[in-house]
């Protein structure tokens, strides 16, 4: 669990953080979204101390992150910063192996970690292991960046808009990657975006930055749903809200028994994806696939009724 | 690059016959020699003059770089940042202060011979070494030692395995200057009884033999040209790494 607790940032005159509470559960990812200069990198870097804050304290399970040195903190806490930031003296290998080298891994376990990662991210290890960082394109200096700092499977990861260079498809695999990777390892992620799309894809909860104050901080659909501010809305994108609300809902949830024409839609299909399929086909429902029950149907006014917005 | 793979063996074969085979050359220099005079300079072998003014430039570089670096690491240091002006001045006094004067002022208290020239080529050896490392110390690239403090390496480490690292071809650049700066130098240890390839130069000049000053600066010009290709060449091969 981390504990952001009244976290405050001034330099000089201005104030990049300000006053910013708020409670991560463990094995989620919270994705800190917000324009640029809202003070998202800011209260990335306060988390490993990176910046000491002016006021207020982090707490990583109950313990307060000044408690030990700042790096041997930083050496439990994986980071990717904006821009790789990748050892051009080193190979792809030795950069993502820095970490598990620092805490005295074995030789083999970390060349099997290194390949490991390098599949995961769809690079393959013999032709990428032994390059330098310059002889990659942008995508793929950005991909090793995260794999470096997955290597020692911390508990805790702090990613600060790792997708920047990514190209809408690999991004949206990469992004699918980290979902995963999360799911099986249960790892706590904090991820600072300024693309409330990707907020809303991979978060379970989002923060709201705006001017350095936290101004909303909830599940997606929430956000999605009752923006607190109109700054809010205007990032959630007001034209798009209604289909952004029905991605995010599953179309089990409001599958009705009973038999519809066409091909079935796969179990983990979202509303967005049923209103899609209906209109593409012209019916007025889809069949979908349940968890119980049997296969049912989801008609366009049951998906209209999800679309709704409270006012 | 093609021309370089010629001239450069050339050049080195040059050398060596100008250094371990004076005499072959006796037909080129006679010319220049007075008449009746002595062609080739046999008061003491050019090898053991070669051989001695080489590690008088290399032990002044050594030290110069020892002294230069640590310098450039302290002040680069938070803690050091505050001395930086005051080195500045420091090794700027080293190098404007002429060589000549160096000696003048050395003999009295380190005697004739080695002492003196070591002391001026250290000197002026400082600056160059000095303010490339410390300009390749404080232009590093900021996202790499954002995530070399980001992924817990401490002081130490940062700076022996990145920031030294990435800082090498700078430096070495600076080492480049320094030592062929004190190749030449090295000449004006002669007047003081350091043994170098000087004293064929002021020997040639004291007797008007042309011949000797010839062959005295052939061989410093020629091992000036080589040694600074040969670093060169190594920063390339450093730099190509690092650089993105
Ligand atoms: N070291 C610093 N000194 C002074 N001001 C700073 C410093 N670092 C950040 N700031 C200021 O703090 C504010 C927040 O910066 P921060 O880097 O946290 O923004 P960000 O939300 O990450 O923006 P971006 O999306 O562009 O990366 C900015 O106005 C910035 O100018
Ligand atoms: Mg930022």
């Amino acid at each position: 669990m981390i504990e952001i607790d009244h976290l405050t940032k001034v330099y000089g005159s201005a104030t990049a953080v300000d006053d910013v509470t708020l409670t991560a559960q463990s094995g989620t990812i919270t994705a800190i979204v917000g324009t640029s200069g809202s003070g998202k990198t800011t209260l990335l870097r306060m988390i490993n101390r990176l910046e000491e804050p002016t006021s207020g304290e982090v707490r990583i399970n109950g313990e307060t992150t000044t408690d030990v040195k700042p790096y041997v903190l930083r050496r439990r806490i994986g980071y990717a910063i904006q821009g790789h930031g990748l050892f051009p003296h080193h190979t792809v290998g030795r950069n993502i192996g820095a970490v598990p080298r620092l805490l005295g891994w074995p030789r083999e376990k970390i060349r099997a970690r290194v390949d490991e990662l390098l599949d995961l991210f769809s690079l393959d290890p013999a032709e990428f292991r032994d390059r330098y960082p310059a002889e990659l394109s942008g995508g793929q200096q950005q991909r090793v960046g995260v794999a470096r700092a997955l290597a020692s499977r911390p508990d805790l990861l702090l990613m600060d808009e790792p997708f920047g260079a990514l190209d809408p498809i690999i991004r949206a695999r990469a992004q699918d990657d980290l979902r995963r990777i999360q799911r099986t390892l249960g790892s706590t992620i904090m991820l600072v975006t300024h693309d409330m799309e990707e907020a809303i894809r991979l978060g379970d909860h989002v923060a709201v930055m705006d001017g350095g104050r936290l101004v909303q901080y909830a599940p997606p659909a929430e956000i999605v749903a009752r923006p607190a501010t109109p700054f809010v809305a205007d990032m959630v994108g007001d034209v798009d809200r209604p289909l952004r609300l029905l991605s995010l809902i599953p179309a089990a949830e409001v599958a009705e028994d009973g038999a519809a024409e066409g091909e079935a839609l796969p179990r983990n299909a979202s509303l967005r994806d049923a209103l899609s399929a209906c209109l593409r086909t012209g019916r007025e429902a889809v069949p979908v696939q349940r968890e119980e029950g049997g296969p049912g149907r989801a008609t366009l006014a049951a998906i209209r009724a999800r679309a709704e917005l409270p006012e | 690059m093609r021309i370089g793979t010629f001239l450069r063996p050339a050049l080195v074969l040059l050398l060596l016959a100008l250094v371990l085979r004076p005499d072959w050359f006796v037909p080129l220099f006679a010319p220049l020699a007075p008449v009746g005079g002595p062609v080739i300079y046999a008061r003491s072998s050019l090898l053991s003059l070669s051989l001695s003014h080489l590690g008088l430039v290399a032990a002044a570089t050594a030290a110069a770089t020892l002294i230069a670096v640590s310098l450039a690491i302290l002040v680069t240091r938070p803690a050091g940042a505050a001395f930086r002006p005051l080195s500045r001045t420091i090794t700027n006094m080293g190098q404007t202060f002429p060589p000549v004067a160096v000696l003048a002022l050395a003999v009295p208290a380190l005697g004739f011979g080695a002492g003196p020239t070591l002391v001026a080529l250290f000197l002026y050896g400082l600056l160059p070494i000095f303010e490339n490392s410390v300009a390749a110390l404080t232009s590093l690239p900021p996202a790499t030692m954002e995530a070399a403090r980001g992924m817990g390496l401490n002081r130490r480490q940062r700076l022996w395995q990145v920031e030294l690292p990435l800082a090498l071809p700078v430096m070495l650049t600076g080492i480049r200057l320094s030592a062929v700066i004190s190749l030449g130098t090295a000449t004006i240890g002669s007047t003081v009884a350091a043994r170098t390839l000087g004293e064929v130069i002021i020997a040639g000049l004291l007797t008007s033999n042309t011949a000797y000053v010839l062959q005295g600066g052939l061989i410093v010009g020629l091992f000036a040209v080589l040694i600074y290709d040969a670093l060169v060449q190594l920063e390339k091969r450093l730099s190509r790494q690092t650089s993105s």
